[in-house]
């Protein structure tokens, strides 16, 4: 029996183990992570009203856009934020004190 | 130890099958621990690619002639460092390097999205076994870099274009880009199958695109530069077919990079983004299937194998699964956004998108365009240089005009004051160039002309982005310009590193049109004492030497350069003779001056017992190219950077887990 046909052998059997690992293992199975869907786009919207809401602060700023040009569009956007905001609190059971905070720690 | 290669195949050939069959099954009736024993199995299949791997180094490191692969790609006397560089330089080997970066990008995927979303993984393992599958059945069934022979004494050798310092790095960066395509490919087909409309495949796979591309954009660059010295006829680039089917993935993965922020920050071109990752895909299999098929000629594909109708028929599957998918989930994909204003950021983004899609169209119909002619009519039609550059100037200076148009337009809509205040300093910056241009003569081209004031353009816009941001920084939290730029950046990685990135274009567009718009070529034969002017320079032919290299024979002219007076040097291009190879190279000459960028870039076409047959190129500004490929490296790096902030609002939307972050 030659050398390559032992590595060969040893080969497949170390992958066949390593493959086999998970139905070896004791305890629960691990259960495929499924998000709600829901609570998720709510998510998605509260970041993207947040994200915009942090551009326009930052275009303003940066002179992009004007004080009159702000004042327009700044409004709707907090609105919409906020109501994004209390809406992914419901769904994904935090407080809405406690989501915004961390939030616009970070914008 | 060619058993021990070929059973390392067949094991990870096995191990892919078991991925898709398991993978596809535990998704289905929702298996955690068959779905993680699919999950292992790719990770195994990286160890078996590697065992496969490391035997065919050591086979080209001992020089066992036995295998057919090492006898036909390296000889006794090529140098060590070619010598495993001869691993990618035929069609086996390379397949086989697709095949280790793919097992190995895709057990980097499966690691890190493992604790992100199980879900999400679930679909995109077996779409990833299905990959590696095609490529391990090629090598196992079709082309295998295991096959054996009777020892030779010596081995044929490696093309001598090869033998060049960045054939160690170009192919292998490339490779790295076109493999790293997989990667986004998967986990968007992934989530289609699972039906999943949120976005965490947007997060998961931009950074993985933004790799991909990383690499295919520097291994172009390394290409070129290759291309330049080693190739020897003056230029970088040449829109050859194979030159171009690594452009366009780049080009697409291009468009999906900025697409998919319209898609993060207005949740819309959730279809295109999705058609974006498709078609770079199935592009990058189109530009492996053209290197390696033979179906073309050109100076990059060094195989003619039988590969190619296979590779057709997965890019077929590809193209016709994905295309099926998608319409299949046309509903879950529609946006419910609108685009508010055709004057805003992401409408800037649109345009860029369409622009460099119609470019990669155009490209791809005339790579196509010779192959549908010579299958139809029996002869190829040629599609020449000056196609493609008609198209580079009708897309790509309205392209680079956007480059700095975008980040002065802010998002949703702008108003014509708004516009007015932002465009005053860049357009008054880019006119005032323009005519400092003019008045130096840099009117003779035209093109060139109207290419470098959008250059300027551009510049400026970035520079006062850098500038207002940085203001915008200080006045919020205080401190120097510095720690304030330093904390824009941090805060914005993506932003600011997508500018140094605009910026290297820049460079790149400066380069390339000062050294093929305003370069000067003279050809003359010269005898010995005889000189030439070009430009400024003055060449003195004084004679030929002809010495043995380490496995070729070095003939070189020996010409004296002077400039204004001053002797600057002896330049000594020639050619090479390479023994085991039976070819002949041209060796170029080039001195480059760091001062203003410039190149002379010496040929010698003949050298003959009483003269020598000298085409020389000034090409002014060339070396800018070469210096914007490290501005755009440190770009995209600022761009690829893990952002801490970034990282809590994903865990804090997608269910606090912090690996999602480093997906």
């Amino acid at each position: 029996m030659s050398v390559e046909l032992v590595l060969g052998g040893l080969l497949a059997a170390a992958v066949v183990v390593f493959v086999a690992v998970p139905f070896l293992r004791a305890g629960e199975a691990p259960q495929p992570d499924e998000p709600a869907p829901d609570a998720l786009a709510a998510a998605e919207a509260r970041d993207r009203a947040l994200a915009e809401l942090k551009e326009l602060e930052f275009d303003h700023r940066t002179g992009k856009i004007t004080d009159e040009d702000y004042r327009a569009l700044v409004q709707p956007l907090r609105r919409r934020a906020a109501s994004t905001l209390s809406n992914g609190a419901t769904l994904s059971g935090r407080t809405p004190e406690h989501a915004p905070e961390q939030h616009f720690s970070d914008v | 130890m060619p058993e021990l290669g070929r059973a390392a195949l067949i094991v990870c050939l096995g191990l892919a099958v078991y991925a898709v069959g398991a993978g596809s099954y535990a998704a289905w009736r929702r298996r955690g621990r068959l779905a993680e024993s699919a999950e292992n199995a790719i990770l195994a299949s990286f160890a078996a690619a590697l065992v496969a791997s490391v035997v065919l180094l050591s086979a080209l490191l001992q020089h066992d002639f036995g295998f057919v692969y090492v006898y036909e790609h390296s000889s006794l006397e090529l140098p060590q460092a070619y010598t495993i560089s001869a691993f990618w330089g035929g069609q086996e080997g390379s397949l086989l390097l697709w095949l280790l970066i793919l097992t190995g990008f895709s057990t980097a995927a499966v690691l890190l999205a493992r604790r992100s979303s199980r879900s999400l993984l679930a679909w995109t393992v077996p779409v990833l076994g299905a990959v590696i599958v095609f490529f391990s059945l090629l090598l196992v069934a079709v082309s295998s870099p295991f096959a054996t022979q009777p020892a030779p004494a010596d081995g044929l050798g490696l093309n001598p274009s090869l033998q060049n310092p960045y054939m160690l790095a170009h192919p292998p960066m490339l490779y790295l880009g076109f493999v790293g395509l997989t990667i986004p490919f998967a986990f968007a087909m992934g989530a289609l199958i699972a039906r999943r409309t949120d976005e965490l495949w947007i997060v998961v796979t931009r950074r993985w695109t933004l790799i991909a591309w990383t690499f295919l954009g520097f291994g172009q660059l390394l290409g070129a530069h290759w291309a330049y010295v080693e190739v020897g006829w003056g230029g970088y680039f040449a829109w050859d077919p194979v030159e171009n089917a690594a452009l366009m993935p780049w080009l697409a993965a291009t468009a999906f990079l900025h697409s998919v922020m319209i898609q993060e920050k207005r949740g819309m071109l959730k279809i295109w983004n999705v058609l974006l990752v498709v078609g770079a895909f199935a592009l990058a299999l189109f530009g492996t299937f053209l290197t390696r098929s033979g179906i073309l000629s050109s100076i990059h594909s060094f195989t003619e194998g039988s590969i190619g109708p296979w590779f057709l028929g997965f890019i077929g599957v590809v193209v016709a699964g994905s295309a099926a998918l998608i319409v299949s989930r046309l509903p879950l994909l529609r946006a419910k956004t609108k685009l508010e204003s055709p004057v805003s950021r992401e409408a800037t983004f649109l345009y860029n998108n369409l622009l460099l899609v119609a470019f990669c169209l155009t490209i791809l119909w005339g790579v196509v365009y010779p192959i549908l002619t010579e299958a139809l009519r029996g002869e190829p039609v040629t599609v020449g240089p000056p196609y493609y550059n008609f198209f580079l100037k009708a897309f790509g200076l309205p392209l680079l005009l956007l480059m700095g148009i975008g980040p002065l337009i802010a998002w949703r809509r702008a108003s014509l004051r708004g516009l007015g205040r932002t465009f005053l300093w860049p357009l008054g910056i880019a006119v005032a160039a323009g005519l400092v241009l003019l008045a130096l003569g840099a009117g003779s081209s035209i093109p060139g002309l109207v290419g470098y004031t959008f250059c300027a353009f551009v510049l400026a816009s970035i520079a006062l982005e850098f500038a207002r941001g940085t203001r915008a920084r200080r006045a919020l939290s205080g401190g120097s310009w510095f720690g304030g730029l330093a904390e824009l950046v941090s805060r914005n990685r993506r932003r600011y590193g997508g500018y140094v990135v605009h910026a290297s274009i820049v460079l790149l567009a400066v380069g390339v049109i000062g050294s093929s718009a305003y370069d000067t070529t003279r050809e003359q034969r010269l005898g010995p004492g005889q000189s030439m002017a070009v430009g400024d320079y003055t060449l003195t032919y004084r004679g030929a030497t002809r010495e043995r290299g380490v496995n070729a024979m070095e003939t070189r002219a020996l010409v004296d350069v002077e400039r204004g007076g001053e002797r600057l040097g002896t330049m000594r291009p020639g050619k090479n003779n390479y023994f085991a190879e039976q070819q002949v190279s041209n060796e170029a000459a080039i001195r480059s001056d760091r001062l203003n960028g410039e190149d002379l870039f010496l040929i010698a076409e003949q050298i003959e017992r009483d003269g020598v047959f000298l085409k020389v190129l000034v090409k002014p500004l060339v070396n800018l190219i070469w210096i914007a490929g490290f501005v755009f490296l440190g770009g995209a790096l600022i761009a690829l950077w893990p952002d801490a902030r970034e990282q809590r609002r994903l865990a804090l939307r997608y269910g606090g887990r912090e690996a999602l972050s480093r997906a």
